[in-house]
């Protein structure tokens, strides 16, 4: 926090944040965050997902009000309900997807919303060109945007912003999408922009990027500010650590309960992808009494294993025991009922039906298994029985089992799930990020539950990026990297460094 | 046990709430047409309001039994959230169909009656799961091919017509060869009332029956259901969402192809060029005004054909153009849909506070329902 209130001094800072806080029902997204962004720098936020990046730029972008703290923009205390306000105080947002109509030239898209600025015609065109070329953008307004490639359409996004008027631009994982070449034509953009005195601010995870074109660099982890640095003082390596914490949290000191049984094998797993695999020749074993646990910086093929495994996805090459059975050719219904519990990464698009009652939703992904089904029909009467059985065995809160899923908090939503994917004796359980997004108690308790099955002989696949969660549950941890699997470690000893050189690929 | 039940009396009361409210809004509406017009609108009221002699009910009844095919045929697509526009093509192709195979009557009786409905739910089924099957393996809109299949089947029917048609004696008139009439399907009186009620009647009985049971009580239409609310959660669940739309399809099709049977084995015995038409996006309407359920839908037939019915003699009694009909089913169908969505909302945001309350930790609990239109549920 040195450099932040070294900072304080400094009359030039575009944006001061200064104890932001930020809670929703059961999670706390964001709590004193203080950050100071010079004029006319690049300043780099970075931090795992789920560190709380995305609600802060949302905060500073206007779409979400911050619960405490304030705001300052050139050193005047401001107040956001709309991005609108936001963009009156000149600061604005190039979102990752990017927000373009394909059948609108480049013109109409930039004036499209704006056109009280300069109209659609003549005048746009000439503001738009006057732009582009003050800041070496080389946009071209009347061409079409269907036409244009990815670092184009990104320049137009940021002329969009410059458009409107805006002073401080905030990028959000802008080279995601971005090839090498293009990533170096960004950042020469974003070099121009800052040389004219403008302001970036540059949401990233990658940090060889971030120190390449950052001058600050800010570390959020869970939630707040862990530190503001300059880019040239800084390694990697320092960074990386930074992110995922000095202190890790000391594993389970259970009795291991892995067995030599193994339950599930994936053989070679390949996904092809646009370029490159999105899963590139994967192979893991887990035993009965396992807990598997996979670390990686989300994206870099998480969701993609878990779907694979599922079945979920077609143009998967490679084998899947379960249990020395080849499940790979089954389908997604066979491969549940052949004993895999599933908790999805996003419970409200995979894990529930949000309008249809508790007891509906226990039947969701089990339509075919006892109690809910006899013969051809669905058992009612067997189904909300069995719910009953999972809402007080899980403690789940809700009026009732009639009640709407939609109605429960997320913690309640997703013991449910849990207490579902834990019914009809699974031998495998493949819980992606279980415990995202729900408060502490229920955290809590949806880990002693998958513990307990643990010891009962149950094989668990964990995808988290919580180090808590996957040190405090994991046998062991393997981590992902652009499709691959790229170091295996004992939670016992494994360092931070060693942790976050493997999920950051840095060092 | 107590929550539960209070929380179907809270669903069944907005249940209710939602028609009456689209009904008093069409009523509202139609009145200021009428007025705007300069026609009166009391008299007009008068007729459309009044009890109805024993033969228009059977009219009614008969027109009714068909808008409910054609709902139920429409309300199987919309349980999964797809559009079958073409059940109009799919019926009228299905009914030509039939009126041919039982026209020949190769086989007796009433074998010869059952065959030809096993036909024409064979044809509109084949006519309906082209557009799944555009879908599935081409990603092909099911709005837009049906919608060019009912163009398609228009002219495919007009062309075999007049290939295979007979010219009726003394008419201009074409059609198939009239149905033996040991293959007729014969209807039942109604007291005081000179015409009878379709027999079909219980065929379509007997078809909302079955979709009532199929879409709520089997594992199909479990799956069929939640593929409708969630696609992501029913493949996550294990449905194969692709077999799915391709069966849903078939199913919609063959029911529509017993939508135009009630006319052609009960009053017309020939599929002619006056065939009646539109039954098909009648259907769309009245699946909406029946919120896709057995019961609603037979409501939603019934006040459709109720109003046609009353409203046929307005030209004659009040001097107004019976097309007043057409306005209010029109204002009907569109206040549903709104009226629908508020109170859905409306509800959704009732079951969370509920929830909240019941546990102490307050409202908004969970995923709000979010959106431009909860400013509406907050007027509501």
């Amino acid at each position: 926090m040195n450099t932040a209130h070294a900072l304080e001094q400094d009359i030039d800072v575009a944006v001061r944040l200064r104890g932001i806080g930020k809670t929703f029902p059961g999670v706390i997204a964001n709590h004193d965050v203080d950050i100071d962004v010079r004029r006319g720098t690049v300043h780099a936020i970075v931090g795992e997902n789920g560190a709380g990046k995305s609600t802060l730029m949302k905060i500073l972008y206007g779409v979400q009000k911050p619960d405490s703290g304030r705001i300052e923009v050139d050193g005047a205390q401001v107040s956001f309900s709309s991005p609108s306000d936001a963009i009156k105080v000149g600061v604005g947002m190039v979102f990752q997807h990017f927000m373009l109509a394909d059948n609108l030239t480049v013109l109409e898209n930039v004036a499209l919303g704006a056109e009280e600025l300069h109209g659609i015609g003549a005048k746009a065109r000439r503001r738009i060109v006057e732009i582009s070329d003050a800041y070496g953008l080389g946009v071209e307004p009347d061409r079409l945007v269907s036409e244009l490639g990815v670092g184009a359409r990104q320049r137009i996004e940021i002329l969009k912003v410059l458009y409107r008027g805006a002073r401080t631009i905030i990028l959000d994982e802008p080279t995601s999408v971005l090839v090498p070449q293009e990533v170096d034509e960004l950042f020469g953009n974003l070099r121009e922009l800052t040389s004219e005195g403008l302001t970036v601010i540059f949401i990233s995870h990658k940090l060889d990027e971030v120190l390449a074109v950052a001058d600050d660099v800010t570390v959020i982890r869970r939630g707040t500010t862990v530190d503001s640095v300059g880019a040239s003082s800084v390694t990697s390596a320092q960074l990386a650590e930074m992110m995922v914490g000095s202190e890790l949290p000391s594993p389970s000191t259970e009795f291991s309960t892995v067995t030599d049984r193994e339950m599930l094998e994936v053989l070679d797993l390949t996904l092809p992808g646009d370029g490159r695999n999105l899963l590139d020749a994967i192979s893991f074993t887990i035993h009965a009494g396992e807990i598997l646990g996979v670390a990686g910086v989300e994206g870099n093929g998480q969701a993609e294993l878990v779907e694979a495994i599922m079945g979920m996805r077609s143009g998967v090459t490679g084998t899947v025991l379960l249990a020395g059975r080849d499940i790979s050719s089954l389908h997604t219904r066979q491969r549940r009922e052949a004993g895999i519990g599933y908790i999805p990464e996003d419970r409200h698009r995979h894990g529930l039906l949000l309008d249809a009652p508790l007891w509906e939703n226990r039947v969701l992904g089990h339509q075919g298994r006892k109690p809910n089904a006899k013969g051809p029909f669905v058992d009612a009467a067997g189904a909300r029985a069995d719910t009953q059985r999972i809402v007080d065995a899980y403690d789940v809160r809700t009026p009732g089992i009639d009640t709407i899923a939609r109605a429960l908090s997320g913690g309640n939503q997703q013991k449910l799930i849990v207490g579902r994917e834990m019914s009809g004796e699974p031998v495998l359980l493949v819980a992606a990020h279980p415990t995202r997004g729900v408060d502490i108690g229920a955290q809590g308790a949806i880990w002693d539950h998958i513990r307990t099955a643990r010891r009962a002989g149950l094989a668990v696949l964990l995808i988290s990026a919580d180090l808590d969660e996957l040190i405090g549950l994991s046998d062991r941890i393997e981590v992902i990297l652009r499709g691959q699997l790229v170091g295996e470690f004992d939670p016992s000893t494994v360092t931070p460094q060693q942790l976050g050189s493997a999920m950051t690929g840095a060092g | 046990m107590s929550s539960a039940l209070q929380a179907r009396l809270t669903r069944l009361g907005l249940l209710l709430a939602a028609p009456a409210l689209a009904l008093l809004l069409a009523y509202a509406v139609t009145t200021l047409v009428l007025e705007i017009a300069g026609d009166p609108a009391g008299d007009v009221w008068d007729q459309i309001l009044s009890w109805p002699e024993p033969r228009n009910l059977v009219n009614i009844i008969n027109a009714g039994s068909v808008y409910y095919l054609s709902g139920i045929a429409v309300a199987i697509g919309f349980r999964m959230n797809l559009f079958n526009i073409g059940v109009d093509g799919q019926y009228r192709i299905a009914a030509f169909v039939a009126a041919v195979v039982a026209g020949e009557a190769w086989l007796p009786g009433y074998l010869n009656t059952a065959f030809a409905i096993v036909a024409a739910m064979a044809v509109g089924a084949l006519w309906a799961g082209i557009a799944g099957l555009l879908r599935v393996t081409r990603g092909v809109s099911e709005v837009i091919s049906t919608i060019m299949l009912n163009a398609v089947s228009t002219g495919l029917v007009a062309y075999l017509l007049r290939k295979l048609a007979v010219r009726e004696e003394g008419s201009n008139d074409i059609g198939t060869r009239e149905i033996p009439s040991d293959s007729w399907i014969g209807g039942f009186p109604l007291p005081g009332a000179s015409n009878e009620v379709y027999g079909f009647v219980i065929i379509a009985a007997v078809v909302g029956i079955a979709y009532s049971v199929v879409i709520n009580r089997t594992r199909f239409g479990f799956d069929l259901r939640a593929t409708g609310q969630s696609e992501t959660a029913a493949v996550a669940s294990g449905v194969d969402v692709k077999r799915m739309i391709v069966i849903s399809m078939l199913l919609s099709g063959a029911v529509a192809g017993l939508v135009g049977l009630p006319i052609l084995f009960g009053d017309a015995y020939t599929y002619g060029v006056t065939f009646q038409s539109g039954l098909g996006f009648a259907g769309i309407a009245i699946a909406l005004l029946g919120r896709n359920n057995a019961i609603g839908i037979v409501l939603g037939a019934l006040l459709f054909a109720f109003l046609e019915e009353q409203a046929n003699p307005l030209q004659i009694v009040v001097g107004v153009s019976p097309q007043i009909v057409d306005i209010m089913q029109g204002v009907i169908v569109l206040a549903v849909v709104i009226v629908y969505e508020v109170v859905a909302r409306f509800g959704s945001r009732l079951e969370q506070r509920q929830a909240g309350r019941d546990l102490g930790t307050g409202g908004d609990a969970g995923a709000g329902r979010g959106g431009p239109g909860d400013k509406e549920v907050a007027r509501t």
